[in-house]
């Protein structure tokens, strides 16, 4: 690994970089997002970011296109030092970033969206001939002018012809650099292979692309350089012929668990299955079938975009499974609703906390008693701490949860990330459910609390509670489940024992599985 | 949305570039649905009689000049319920200042244009700088208008010349003036929204700010452009309603229900009240629905309070059937 650290040197002495970035920190509360990171990028190159989820990699994306300023460390752009104070500036320089979720409009043209804010115009008159024609320009450019019209509207177009609406748009601002932030997520193959194609051919024009991906696949078959990001440090960058997947997946997971999970479930706390899903699909899922036993962990693994959350949502009546059947507690069922789904003793803790679990502007108290007035009827007697016999669910639940705060009169919104989680896990415990869905259980909070919150769902195991746990961080689906299934593309591509490696999971939530091109890939890295 | 016709190549791209939104199918439904039950239960003049067919135009022309302000605003995601007080300040003033010579014609109207331009600008203000929700802000101002207004008239003040009726009365060949006045101002709204960089711009602020402004929008300055727009279409409306009634009256706006029924006319053509989608053509077809509604009721006899509840049921109606369309083709 030395020498091709030495080759990729001798090839950068060569060549003056198109950007550079020095000695990048960026911290964010409690996260050291990114830490004294040094990255050169090429023209006429493509160079991968990969790592895990957390690693940093969209934010050191960020910091090069402006959106967010770095606490300390330089940016050169052909060797000369800049600094953006806002997206606009990096654009103007040459940086486009084209993010996963497009800025594009939807209700209008595809012309009006390339040139959006610099439309050709006299005394104001949009010329929109002249804009089409610019327009056509540009897609012929980058030779997709037959699929794309400039006058179609983009919500009539597909995700990737949307995205390509996107780098039409970046080329028009003559961009020397482009970053792309998983570009592929929801491509199908031949659309990947336009996508590398059209690649390809800015790449030839002098451009430097970056794109961060999770599909090593595609990595290895677009780009020439990979970077390794971990924890917000750089591990190291390759060139892609000098490595193989194998070696990649090591690079971006090789480290030891940082934190003490509490132990395993033993054989003989595994009770009867109270929840079996068979043969389920919905328009995002496909052929869903597993099993969840009282008083274990089921782990949840897969790539962003791999069907985990839908999954957890068809299960719980939000968008719910179309074919197939659910038995629950033994007994077929169809969930139709949450509220059918919470009658049904089913918990869902969501994955953004925000958005969907808890109300920011509401008391503690009363955020904690939602779900037992939603399932109490419209004239009951309701208490301040809580319904019905329980009149003092509040401050015992709160008092179970450990929510740290002088007063449960306190708007949500004030406490820190881990305590509103908390709050979150109260409101579930208050329901009294035995089948808990966790999605992304402890994203975003400090590892004291991380600790807390796996602690309680072990407890609640214990009692006889079946988990299904959703999450993205690896050492936690390693350090918490009793088996592990691993979603990919909207599907489970396989199940896994307890304290499977980093390198297993990763393998089947890239599609290693079912992909034989990087499964010989990944054979050839092993021997 | 755009049929297919024999006509050739240049109606299909007039057709495509002009967009025509699907409300004018339910129109189109309701005058023939109309028409039938007035042949049934009536004398049917609404097929046979050519000045009924003119008269429900005209009965429109006040409510589909401002509801094509209305659209501006809505389509940038903002909303003005401003419009009614506008329209009568309009009307007092302008017919106040006129006397009935026609040499304070020029004059009176340079005024209202000024008092709507500064309110439209007022609105814009609030709702940009000081961050005011926009239902809030044009609430508001909107009572300060009625507050000045009852203050200092409290009855018919004033009249219009004769010349002035010319707007709301005269006829070239079979036509209204006011109808052609309508038809003008619909063009110049469409025009505005589909040729202009404001019009681009107003599209883009309503259908998501963030975009707009990371593309170097000045967003501000299009919502207030918004907001002068659409008062002065207001201004317009009142001058028109003045120029019908002779002399102008302090509860001519609020009576209309201009405000409300503009926004309802708009959302009813198609216009997303979240803004960023539709346009002005779907706007004139709802309110040509609610004057064809208006005709036909009154053709048919009914009872003036069940009117208003059909009215309220179509409005709902027809929304509706926009979100489940538009959840159909998202699932």
């Amino acid at each position: 690994m030395e020498e091709q650290k030495k080759n990729t040197e001798e090839a950068s002495a060569q060549q003056e970089p198109l950007m550079e970035v020095q000695n990048i920190t960026k911290r964010f509360p409690g996260v050291l997002a990114l830490d004294n990171v040094s990255l050169k990028f090429m023209p006429g190159e493509v160079h991968a970011v990969v790592g895990e989820n957390g690693a940093g990699k969209s934010t050191l994306m960020k910091i090069m296109a402006g959106a967010y300023f770095p606490d300390s460390g330089e940016l050169y752009l052909s060797g000369k030092k800049v600094s953006f104070s806002h997206p606009q500036e990096a654009q103007a320089m040459g940086i486009t970033i084209i993010y996963q979720e497009f800025n594009l409009l939807p209700e209008r043209t595809v012309a009006h969206n390339i040139f959006l804010g610099r439309e050709p115009s006299t005394f104001g008159i949009v010329d929109v001939g002249k804009m089409n024609k610019q327009a056509e320009d540009v897609l012929k450019e980058i030779g997709v002018e037959k699929m794309i019209s400039p006058t179609s509207l983009v919500s009539s177009l597909s995700v990737a012809e949307q995205q390509l609406v996107e780098i039409a748009k970046a080329i028009s601002f003559r961009a020397k650099v482009l970053i792309m932030d998983e570009p592929t997520a929801a491509l199908t193959y031949t659309e990947v292979n336009l996508l590398a194609g059209l690649i390809g051919k800015l790449k030839d024009r002098g451009m430097s692309i970056i794109f961060i991906s999770h599909r090593l696949v595609e990595v290895f078959d677009i780009a020439e350089k990979i970077t390794v990001l971990k924890d917000g440090q750089l591990v190291n960058t390759v060139n892609t012929k000098d490595v193989t997947p194998a070696d990649l997946v090591f690079m971006m997971v090789g480290r030891t668990l940082d934190h003490y999970f509490p132990p395993l479930g033993k054989p003989e706390d595994f009770g009867e299955v109270v929840l079996r899903v068979k043969d389920a699909s919905n328009n995002f899922l496909k052929d869903i079938n597993f099993e969840l036993r009282k008083g274990e962990v089921l782990g949840i693994a897969g790539l962003q975009g791999s069907g985990r959350t839908e999954m957890a949502q068809a299960i719980f009546g939000v968008v719910p499974f179309k074919t197939g059947s659910v038995e629950l507690h033994g007994k077929a069922i169809t969930i139709k609703s949450p509220s059918h789904a919470i009658k049904n003793r089913l918990g869902f803790v969501t994955e953004d906390r925000k958005a969907e679990g808890i109300i920011p502007m509401q008391p503690i108290r009363d955020n904690m008693l939602l779900t037992v007035r939603s399932t109490q009827p419209i004239f009951g007697a309701i208490h301040k701490d809580g319904i019905r016999k329980s009149r003092n669910l509040v401050p015992t639940l709160g008092k179970q949860v450990d929510i740290r705060t002088d007063s449960y009169d306190r708007e949500a919104q004030f406490l820190s990330g881990g305590n509103q989680q908390k709050v979150v896990l109260s409101k579930w415990l208050a329901s009294d459910a035995d089948v808990f869905i966790f999605d992304e259980p402890t994203r975003g909070i400090d590892v004291e609390a991380k600790a807390g919150i796996h602690d309680m769902i072990r407890v609640l195991t214990k009692n006889g509670i079946a988990v299904l746990m959703i999450s993205s961080e690896l050492p936690e689906i390693i350090g918490m489940s009793d088996r592990v299934l691993v979603m990919w593309d909207g599907h489970i591509e396989g199940e896994l024992p307890a304290k499977s490696s980093e390198h297993e999971i990763m393998l089947m939530a890239t599609g290693g599985k079912k992909d034989n091109k990087y499964q010989s890939l990944a054979v050839a890295g092993k021997e | 949305m755009t049929t297919t016709t024999v006509s050739g190549n240049w109606f299909k791209k007039f057709l495509r570039s002009v967009r025509i939104p699907p409300v004018y199918i339910f129109l189109i439904v309701i005058f023939l649905g109309g028409g039938v039950l007035d042949q049934i239960f009536s004398d049917g003049q609404i097929f046979t009689n050519q000045a009924i067919f003119i008269n429900i135009i005209v009965r429109s022309v006040a409510l589909g000049i401002v509801a094509v302000g209305q659209t501006l605003v809505i389509v940038g995601a903002s909303i003005d319920l401003s419009v009614a007080y506008v329209i009568s300040i309009t009307a007092v003033m302008s017919s106040y200042i006129m006397q009935g010579e026609p040499a304070n014609v020029p004059k009176a109207i340079l005024v209202v244009f000024a008092i709507g331009a500064l309110i439209g600008l007022v609105n814009g203000l609030i709702i940009t700088k000081l961050h005011v929700n926009s239902f809030i802000t044009t609430l508001g101002t909107s009572l300060i208008i009625k507050g000045i207004i009852n203050a200092t008239f409290s009855n018919y003040t004033g009249s219009v010349p004769k010349s002035f009726q010319y707007f709301g009365y005269s006829t070239i060949g079979p036509i209204p003036v006011a109808v052609i006045v309508l038809l003008v101002v619909v063009i110049a709204g469409w025009l505005v929204l589909s040729r202009t960089k404001f019009g681009s711009h107003l599209y883009a602020v309503g259908g998501n700010v963030e975009v707009a402004r990371l593309s170097g929008l000045r967003t501000d300055r299009v919502i207030i452009g918004a907001h002068i727009l659409c008062s002065m279409t207001a201004v317009l409306t009142g001058l028109f309603l003045v120029s019908r009634l002779q002399s102008g009256s302090p509860w001519v706006g609020p009576d209309g229900l201009y405000d409300l029924e503009s926004i309802a006319t708009t959302v009813v053509g198609g216009t997303a009240l979240a803004g960023g989608k539709g346009g002005v053509w779907g706007t004139l077809a709802g309110v040509l629905i609610f004057g064809v509604l208006d005709t036909v009721f009154n053709q048919l006899g009914v009872n003036p309070y069940l009117k208003t509840v059909l009215r309220g049921a179509i409005i709902v109606l027809a929304v509706a059937s926009y979100t489940y369309r538009s959840k159909k083709e998202a699932a």
